[in-house]
C-alpha cells in the first residue's frame, strides 16, 4: 500500500495577517478554510473530511465542524505539534487512498502575538500527568533553552559555529525581501546575526523564528478531482508521492541531542516516493531556530550528518545562489509562525514553488520535486517529525 | 551562591514517590532494572529497555559529566541548563549551580546538589567537581 499519486494538493492558502487581535482564532481557521476552498475552485459543501490539530479550538475537530458548519464522514485530529499539517497531509491521502473522503480541508491558526505570549522564553507548565514534567519542568526548560542545548552540542560534536547557523537566517531574509507579508523583510548580514543579543548559549535573537498571528489551509483531494478542478484552472498539479513520520525522544536517558526525527521519517519519504535527496528542487524545513534547518538538512540526506554547518555556508539556501533552496517566503525565521506552528506555511510555500506561483525573485526554476519537513514540540526532548515529498505534475 | 531562581516544586506521582522521600534526605536514587541490569533517566516503574516491572531505587553515585548546556542569558537571573551523564550509563537534565558560567564546558565532572523548591521536595542539580 502507499499514497504515491493517491491524492493531490488542490487548494492552499495562507492568512496574510502577522497580527490579528480583532479576530477570534476560529473566526482565523474559517477564513484559511474559505480561502483554500477558493484557491481550489471548491466550495464548503464539497468537503467531507476534516483535518485539525491542538490549535484548533476546543478538543478534536467538534467546535470548529460546527463552527464552519462541515458535513463529513471522515475526522483526524492527530495532534504533532508544530508538523502537524504535514503528517495530516498524509493522513488525508491515506484516508482518500482508502475510499474514506475524496475532499479533504486541513485547518491552521492562531494569535500568539495578540496573547502576548512570550513563547520561546518562558517555561510552560505542563499536565501534571505527563510522566516527565517533575524531571524538565523545575528547571526552567523553555523552547529556546532546549534547542540551544542542541546547537551546543552539535557544535561540541561537530565544530558548528554561530556565523555557519547565521547562514540560516540570511538565506531566508533573502526571501523575506521579497514578500509584502513578511514580519521582518530586511536583509540581514552573518555579523547582524552573530552580534544580536545572546538569548541561550549559543543561540542569538536573530537565531529564533517571529512570534505571530495568522495561519493557513490546505485541500487535498483524490486525482480525478483534481484532474477535474484544473479543466478551468490550468495550472500544474501538486501530487503527493511520499510520507513519513516518527516521534523521536530521550530513549531512557540514552539520545543523541544532534539529530532528529527527521533521521527516520525522511528516509520513509523518499523511499516510499521512490527519489533521494539529489532530486529535489526545492525545501520547505522547519525554522524555529537556526539549528533546528541545519539539523534536520542532515537528517534528510542532503549533507553528510556533522556537516550541515558547512552546506549551509555561504549562501547555499538562497534561491539562484546555492544549491538547495529553502523557505522561499521567509520561512518562520522571518515571514511568520503562526500559533507557534510551521508546518502548514512550509506546505503552503512549496505548493507555491511547483505551482510557479512563487515571488519570481525566489521561484526556483523547473521545480518538479518539493519537500516538506517539520519538527513539532522540543528537539531537546520530545519532538515529532514528519515529511512530504510532492511532485509536479 | 546557590540559584536565584525560585525552583517550582516537583509533581510527586505514585511512581516516583521513593524518589523524593530519599532527596528530602539528601540521597540520590538511580531507577535501575533488575531483570537488565540497567539504569534508566527519568524514573519510571516499567523499565524502558526490557519492559521488566522489577524497577528499584539504587543508591546513586551522583557523579556524571556534562553533555550538553545552555546559559538562559535572556531571564532575569540567568541560569544554566543541562544533560548531564551519570555515572550509572543515562543523560539527565538538571540546572549547573555553584559554577562560573562562563567557564562551563561539555565533558566538565559534576556532583550532585540537592536545591530547594517553592513548596516540594528539594530537586537534584549539579555542581561543578
Amino acid at each position: 500500500m502507499t499514497i504515491k499519486g493517491k491524492a493531490y494538493i488542490a487548494g492552499a492558502y495562507e492568512h496574510p495577517t502577522r497580527l490579528a487581535p480583532d479576530k477570534t482564532v476560529a473566526q482565523l481557521h474559517a477564513e484559511v478554510a474559505l480561502g483554500a476552498l477558493a484557491d481550489a475552485g471548491l466550495t464548503r459543501a464539497d468537503i467531507d473530511g476534516y483535518f485539525c490539530a491542538g490549535d484548533a479550538p476546543g478538543p478534536g475537530p467538534a467546535s470548529m465542524a460546527d463552527y464552519m458548519n462541515l458535513k463529513l464522514r471522515h475526522v483526524d485530529s492527530t495532534e504533532l505539534g508544530g508538523t502537524s499539517y504535514i503528517a495530516l497531509a498524509a493522513h488525508a491521502a491515506e484516508a482518500i487512498a482508502l475510499g474514506k473522503c475524496e475532499v479533504a480541508l486541513i485547518t491552521l491558526a492562531g494569535r500568539p502575538r495578540s496573547e502576548g505570549m512570550a513563547t520561546g522564553t518562558t517555561p510552560r507548565s505542563r499536565d501534571p500527568n505527563q510522566p516527565e514534567a517533575a524531571w524538565e519542568f523545575p528547571y526552567g526548560l523553555t523552547t529556546a533553552n532546549g534547542y540551544a542545548m542542541c546547537a551546543m552540542r552539535h557544535r561540541h560534536q561537530y565544530g558548528t559555529t554561530s556565523e555557519q547557523l547565521a547562514w540560516v537566517k540570511v538565506a531566508a531574509s533573502h526571501h523575506a525581501q521579497h514578500n509584502p507579508s513578511a514580519m521582518l523583510p530586511e536583509v540581514v548580514t552573518v555579523a547582524d546575526v552573530v552580534n544580536s543579543p545572546v538569548i541561550a548559549d549559543p543561540l542569538h535573537r536573530l537565531d529564533c523564528c517571529v512570534i505571530s498571528d495568522g495561519g493557513g489551509a490546505l485541500v487535498v483531494v483524490r486525482p480525478e478531482i483534481a484532474k477535474e478542478l484544473n479543466r478551468k484552472l490550468k495550472r500544474p498539479l501538486v501530487k503527493l508521492i511520499g510520507t513519513g513520520e516518527t516521534v523521536k525522544h530521550l530513549s531512557g536517558g540514552t539520545f543523541d541531542l544532534t539529530t532528529s526525527g527527521a533521521a527516520r521519517s525522511g528516509p520513509a519519504a523518499f523511499a516510499e516516493a521512490g527519489i533521494k535527496p539529489s532530486d529535489i528542487k526545492y525545501v520547505s524545513i522547519y525554522d524555529s531556530f537556526t539549528i533546528t534547518v541545519v539539523m534536520q538538512i542532515e537528517d534528510l540526506g542532503f549533507c553528510a550528518k556533522g556537516a550541515g554547518g558547512k552546506f549551509v555556508s555561504d549562501g547555499n539556501l538562497i534561491s539562484g545562489v546555492g544549491k538547495l533552496p529553502f523557505n522561499t517566503d521567509g520561512g518562520g525565521l522571518c515571514n511568520n509562525h503562526p500559533a507557534n506552528r510551521g508546518g502548514m506555511t512550509k506546505v503552503i510555500e512549496a505548493v507555491r514553488q511547483l505551482r510557479g506561483e512563487a515571488h519570481p525573485a525566489v521561484q526556483v526554476k523547473n521545480c518538479d520535486l518539493a519537500l516538506a519537513q517539520g519538527t513539532g514540540m522540543q528537539l531537546g526532548t520530545r519532538h515529532c517529525s514528519a515529511t512530504l515529498i510532492m511532485e509536479r505534475e | 551562591m546557590a540559584t536565584a531562581r525560585k525552583i517550582p516544586a516537583p509533581v510527586v506521582t505514585a511512581e516516583t514517590q521513593a524518589f523524593w522521600d530519599a532527596a528530602r534526605e539528601n540521597r540520590f536514587v538511580v531507577p535501575v532494572c533488575a531483570a537488565c541490569g540497567r539504569a534508566h533517566w527519568y524514573p519510571r516503574a516499567i523499565c524502558p529497555f526490557c519492559d521488566s516491572g522489577k524497577v528499584e531505587w539504587r543508591e546513586g553515585s551522583g557523579k556524571g559529566t556534562i553533555y550538553t548546556f545552555s546559559v538562559m542569558r535572556r531571564a532575569k537571573e540567568p541560569y544554566a541548563i543541562a544533560y548531564v551523564t551519570l555515572a550509572e550509563g543515562p543523560a539527565m537534565m538538571a540546572n549547573i549551580v555553584d559554577s562560573n558560567f562562563d567557564a562551563l564546558r561539555i565533558g566538565q565532572p559534576v556532583t550532585v546538589v540537592f536545591e530547594p523548591t517553592e513548596d516540594g521536595p528539594p530537586v537534584p542539580m549539579f555542581r561543578p567537581v
